[in-house]
Formats: C-alpha cells, structure tokens, sequence
C-alpha cells in the first residue's frame, strides 16, 4: 500500500533550497576568484562570494539550531548496515528494476550511503570550507604595527585547502543531481524536495502523517 | 503556525544579511572634495619684489643678484647650504655599511655614470655657481643661485657648461623682480631633463608636466587640479620633502600620496585593505612615459665609432637618439607598463670603488630592499634602467671615466674617444685604481613611478594583476596570489575527479536507460 507521506518540513526544504543557491552562487565566484573563468568581473565576485559566505554561515546556525532542536541530527549517524546492498543496489539492482533496499520512513529518510557522505560532508568538507573560508577572508598580510605571530606567511595553504573543499562539492553535487532521478520516479525525489510530500511504500501507519 | 516560523526565519535571514553588507551610503563630504577646495585657493604673493629699490640696481653677475637677496633675507642662506640641493649628499644609513655620506660624489648611475670630474657641465643642474672641479666644498653663500628655483618669469636659464653660472641673454633685474614660489617650471627645468635629455632618466618626469593634460597627470594638469611640484613635495627652511631613490637609502622624509589622500581612501574595504601591501602608485599609474620616450637601455660598449673621423648621431623616427658616438647605443620606449617590486622605504647604492665579485648577473647600481614577508614593504612599480658600461675586471669595479672635457688631449671620451684613457683619467680624479683593462657588465638601475598619476576610471582593474596569463605582478612570486596561483596537482586532481564523476554519471544513466526500454519491452511483450 501506497501513502502520501509528509517526508521533508518546510524549514528542511528551505534550508536545503537555500544551501542549493548558496552554493551554486559561492561555486561561480569562487572559481572566478581561482582564476578559472570570468563572468562577474572579478572585483563583483570577491563581493558576491563573500555576501553569499556569511548568508550561508548564518543559515548554517539556522540548521544546527533546527537539527538540534528537532532531533533530526540522528538520521545522519553513520550505520554499516545495509551499506553494502545499498551500493550492491547502485551498481547491480538498479539495472534490474530491483526494490530499493533501504525503505525510506520519516525517521528514517537516508540510505546508509546518504547517511555516510552527508555526515561527511556536515562534519567535514563544510567545516573545512567556512574555516578556511574564513581564514581567506580575515588573514593578515605581514604589516606594520601587528601582532606576528597572527600574521600569515603565504596564503598558500588555505588558498590551495579552500579549492580541494571546492572541487570535491563540485564532484558531489554532479552526483547528487544525478542520484535524484534514481527514486521510485526519475520526479518522485525532486518532488518530495518541493513540496515535501512523497508517496511511500509504509505498512506502519503510525510514521504517515495524513 | 509553521509557516509563521519560517517566514520569521527568512524575514530574519534577509535583515541579518542587510545589516552586514547593505552599508547606508555615506553623505558626508568627501575627502576628495576638500582637498579640491583647498587647492584651488589661488596663492596671493604677501610682496611684490618689483617695488625693492635694490632689485632695480644693475647687477653685474650673479652673484650680486644673490647679494641682493640675501640683504633681506638674511638667514634663508645657511638654510639652502644645509640642503640636499646645495650638498648633493646626504647622511645615511645603510645597513651593512653603517653611516655612510651617499651623493652625487660618491654614487653613481647608468646613464652618464657620474659627477666627479664632469662638473663644469653637471652644474648647470646645481643651485651654485663656480662649481668648477673636484666638487670643492662651496662655501660661499653669494655663490647660491636663487633665481632658478624662484624665478616667476620664465626667462632664466643656465648656460652650458658654465660651472652653473645662468646664460649671458638672462636679464637678471627682470628675474629678480619677478620671485616667488617655485612653478613646474623651476623643478621640471633639472629634473625633467636629468641625464643629458628630456625624460632620460625617470619615464615619469618629462616636459609633457609642464603642462600636462589630465590624461598625463591627474594631479598636475592645468585642466584638473593644477598642482605644482612644491604642493606634495612641500618644505620647511629649503628643506624639500620628497627624494628619489637613485641617491637616497634611508625610509624617511618621503614624500607620499597618503599625506593627502591617507591610507584608506576608497569606499571600498576590499581596495583598502590592499594598501597594506600595494602602494597606491600600483594601481594608479598604470602608464608611464605616456607623452614621450624614455630610455630603457644604454649600452656603453658602442662609444667610439666615428664616421670620416668625426663623431655622429642617429635618430628614431620619433626623434629620439639611437646612437651617439659620445655615449653609445641606446633604446627608448613609451607608454611602458612599468615592472614591479618589493619595497620597503630603504635601498643600498653601488658606491665609487665597491668591489663586484659576481659579474654573472646584472650589477645592482641601486638596491631597492622589500619582500613579501618583510612588513614594511609594499608592491611598487619601477623603471628599471639596464645597461652596459665600463667596467675593470682585474681590480673588479666600475669605471668613473672622464667623459667631459672642453678641449682635446685631456684624456675624455668625449673628445679624444679613447675609452682606455678616459678610464685611466676618470678613475684618477677619484683616487681609484685601473688596471688598464676594460670590459662591459650589464647593470640594472631602479627607479620608482611616482607621477603621471592616471584618473580614477584608468587605474588598473582587477584582473590586470589577479590572472593567470600575463599578470602584472607575474614577477613577485613570493608569495600566494588568488587568480594568478594555484597549485597544479590540486587543478589536474580535481579536473581528473570531476570528469571522473561525470563519465561515472553517464555511464550509469546509460545503462539505466537501456536496461529500462528492455525491461518495458519485456513486460510489453508479457502483455
């Protein structure tokens, strides 16, 4: 049996459209500033990278404060079980018309592999990003009348640390972008994105919400 | 209720993100427009020197004239010989040499390579007169010569080769009468014409800032501002602020653009912060040389050559020298982008006997110190003058030859053209030795841009300096530029990576779509 779940809060959504612009935004002018192209004219995209950095820091404290406060955290603690038939289902089942191994509920809406690389992504790359991010911003040239030791040698490390982070949520966004037509439809995961709802396979009724 | 929450949420994003990068616009006046109105006040003479009774009597030279002067103003004499511009040498500090007296005695250039022994011509950019030979001490205080820095008539000059006395035609009362605060004119007399033509030696002082027009100087043009020399370079008892670093070694007494416009002139806090490192010079005076050439390089070695036994010159089409038998070979250029380096206010000079070990690589006959890492430095654009000149590769220093002499058999190039001889002589009249041999080594003299500053809308973009290909700063690789560095296995890594993804992503739809239209086909078929 079929139900139309209630899969994705509003704020959830928001955050995550948010974070989707944010980060298509700091990617354009972030490699613009690496030198990679030009489209916005440089100076314009020190500016909007840097507008688009602290709107996404503040949104990060939005989405702590929500995971926190809504105990949604936990869906991202990493678990080996059903990891492997989850990739098995990628690389074979898939090709089969196969079930999707892992059943999606409310309380538990990622696959082990989505739990492995979003937790990786939330405790690892995106730290790394806004610190070193930071650093980019707020570093000090070696200069008169300073602190030394708070002086930088070369911008070198964060610089070169600040484009790894860049180039690996490039290859994880082309994946990710990917992936969402590999639901139930090519739409049902966009779907449920905007408008929240999607229709699930759930015996239990007592995690439907209408 | 929700939906409550999250609008809140948004309405709070929105205002947060405003508050940090939505600054009001300012409407305070800016400093810009009260340096304008300050000025533009035109400068009211408090006398008018026509009325003295003294400066109506005949003068019969001029020393009288400066006789004259001093009866009134009966201290400013001991101020001017207390001058750099009557000294030509300043005590300073260098470090590894300690306190040493740096000038035109001792230091030398690229270009005609020095003083000592060519006085009788130098002088005619000396504020003396009677300065005859061995840069005697002058003592003399009616041997000042006012009238070329004060003249308001425009009708003084120097003669030629005359140990800094003016040209005879000088009707010296009509000067005298009409003195007051130095005009471009008065500075741009010398220090436009340094090293024997217009725009020789600095690219960026030349005849064009007379009266230049806004594109060649934002400051000093007539049609702008209409700024005089003595506006920046401003000075207190003939002490004039401001030096070049051809002769000078110690970061003090500069004269700078923040003097006027501070250090953080612009709306913008990401163009204010570049000045901790990039001088304004930078990013404004993206040109030099823009009105007429300037020499880039001379090469000595080619003095000599005459045509039916006489010397000759050659000319470019647009009138610059290209040879002359009297000084060799020489290239010019203009509208240069000039080249870029650290400084840090101080620099070191190749002094008269300095011995150079290394002849491999260009002699350095002025060493503009600064680093990246050094905190005092700043990025600044340069001239940098090669050449080839003469040189003593057993006693290993440079050669101070004669080069002027105002008859023949005195051993000067200019007028004997034998470069052993000139050497030999030149070298004796400052008491170093020459063994006789002589070669030609590449040496590289820097000069800092400092005018022709351009407009607001023609300083140097962005990405003039933060690019991959032709950058600017290409040079100064110190230290990490955003745009211009990178890390190469970091750009193949993460190219490799991503076109990884994307086969892998192909790939995998590929066969998606494949086994799909099978399986369809299947169950059409099962049907």
């Amino acid at each position: 049996m079929k139900y139309k779940v209630y899969i994705y809060k509003s704020f959830e959504r928001f955050w995550h459209w948010m974070q989707a612009i944010l980060i298509f935004m700091l990617a354009a002018t972030g490699f613009e500033i690496h030198g990679s192209f030009t489209f916005f004219g440089y100076q314009n995209a020190v500016k909007y990278h840097n507008v688009s950095a602290y709107a996404f820091i503040v949104l990060i404290v939005f989405a702590i404060f929500w995971h926190f406060s809504t105990g949604e955290w936990k869906q991202y603690i990493p678990t080996i079980a059903n990891l492997k038939a989850q990739i098995n289902y990628y690389i074979f089942g898939i090709f089969k018309n196969a079930p999707h191994p892992t059943r999606k509920t409310v309380l538990s809406k990622l696959n082990p592999l989505q739990k492995l690389v979003y937790v990786g992504l939330k405790i690892l790359v995106i730290p790394v990003m806004v610190i070193s991010g930071l650093l980019y911003m707020f570093y000090r040239y070696p200069q008169k009348d300073a602190v030394e030791s708070i002086n930088i040698a070369s911008l070198e490390v964060v610089a070169i640390v600040h484009t790894i982070g860049a180039l690996l949520l490039i290859a994880f966004i082309i994946t990710h972008l990917y992936l969402i037509t590999t639901g139930e439809t090519v739409t049902s995961n966009l779907k449920a994105m905007i408008t929240g709802y999607e229709e699930l396979e759930d015996e239990d009724k007592s995690t439907k919400e209408n | 209720m929700k939906k409550i929450v999250i609008a809140l949420l948004f309405i709070g994003l929105v205002i947060t993100a405003s508050i940090i990068f939505l600054k009001p616009t300012e409407a305070e006046q800016s400093n810009i427009s009260l340096l304008k109105a300050k000025y533009s006040k035109k400068h009211v003479s408090s006398v008018d020197h026509s009325k003295f009774d003294i400066l109506q009597k005949k003068f019969n030279s001029p020393q009288d004239a400066t006789a004259a002067c001093i009866s009134c103003h009966t201290e400013r004499h001991k101020e001017v010989m207390h001058s750099n511009h009557w000294n030509w040498e300043r005590e300073e500090y260098v470090q590894g040499r300690g306190i040493v007296y740096v000038g035109k005695k001792n230091a030398i250039n690229n270009f005609c390579i020095g003083v000592e022994g060519n006085e009788q011509s130098c002088a005619k950019c000396h504020i003396g007169f009677e300065m005859t030979s061995s840069m005697a001490p002058l003592t003399d205080p009616t041997n000042i010569d006012c009238l070329v820095c004060h003249d308001n008539s425009e009708t003084y000059a120097k003669g030629n080769e005359m140990a800094g006395a003016p040209d005879k035609a000088v009707n010296l009362n009509l000067v005298a009468q009409k003195v007051g605060r130095p005009m471009r004119s008065n500075c741009g007399v010398c220090h436009f014409f340094g090293g024997g033509g217009n725009n020789v030696k600095h690219g960026d002082l030349e005849s064009s800032m007379f009266e230049p027009s806004a594109d060649i100087d934002i400051h000093m043009s007539p049609e702008t501002s209409n700024l005089v020399c003595v506006d920046c370079h401003t000075s207190e008892n003939h002490m004039m602020k401001g030096k070049v670093y051809s002769l000078s070694s110690m970061n003090r007494n500069r004269s700078t653009c923040e003097q006027c416009h501070t250090e953080t002139p612009h709306d913008a806090d990401i163009l204010n912060e570049h000045t901790v490192k990039v001088a304004c010079q930078t990013c404004h005076i993206p040109v030099y040389a823009k009105a007429n050439s300037t020499k880039i390089a001379w090469d000595w070695s080619t003095a000599g050559k005459l045509k039916n036994g006489a010397p000759y010159t050659e000319e470019d089409a647009k009138g610059n020298h290209t040879y002359m038998s009297i000084k060799g070979t020489f290239t010019w250029a203009d509208s240069l982008k000039p080249e870029y380096i650290w400084f840090n206010g101080t620099a070191d000079h190749y002094l008269l006997g300095d011995v150079i070990n290394d002849t491999t690589k260009p002699i350095k006959i002025n060493t503009l110190n600064g680093s990246y890492a050094d905190r005092d430095s700043k990025i600044i654009p340069v001239k940098i003058h090669r050449a080839r000149q003469p040189f003593d590769p057993v006693n290993k220093m440079i050669i101070q030859p004669k080069l002027f002499s105002d008859k023949k058999g005195e051993g000067a190039l200019w007028t004997d053209f034998n470069w052993l001889r000139a050497a030999k002589v030149g070298m004796d009249e400052v008491h170093l030795p020459f063994s006789g041999q002589l070669a030609f080594v590449k040496t590289e003299m820097y000069w800092p841009i400092n005018h022709m500053v351009s407009s607001k809308e023609n300083t140097l973009s962005c990405n003039q300096c933060h690019t991959r290909d032709n950058s600017r700063l290409a040079g100064l690789n110190d230290f990490y530029m955003p745009a211009r560095d990178y890390s190469s296995i970091v750009e193949i890594g993460g190219k490799l990576i991503i076109l990884l993804t994307l086969i892998g992503v192909m790939i995998h739809a590929g066969i998606r779509i494949s086994t799909n239209r099978k399986s369809k086909k299947e169950v059409h078929n099962e049907i």
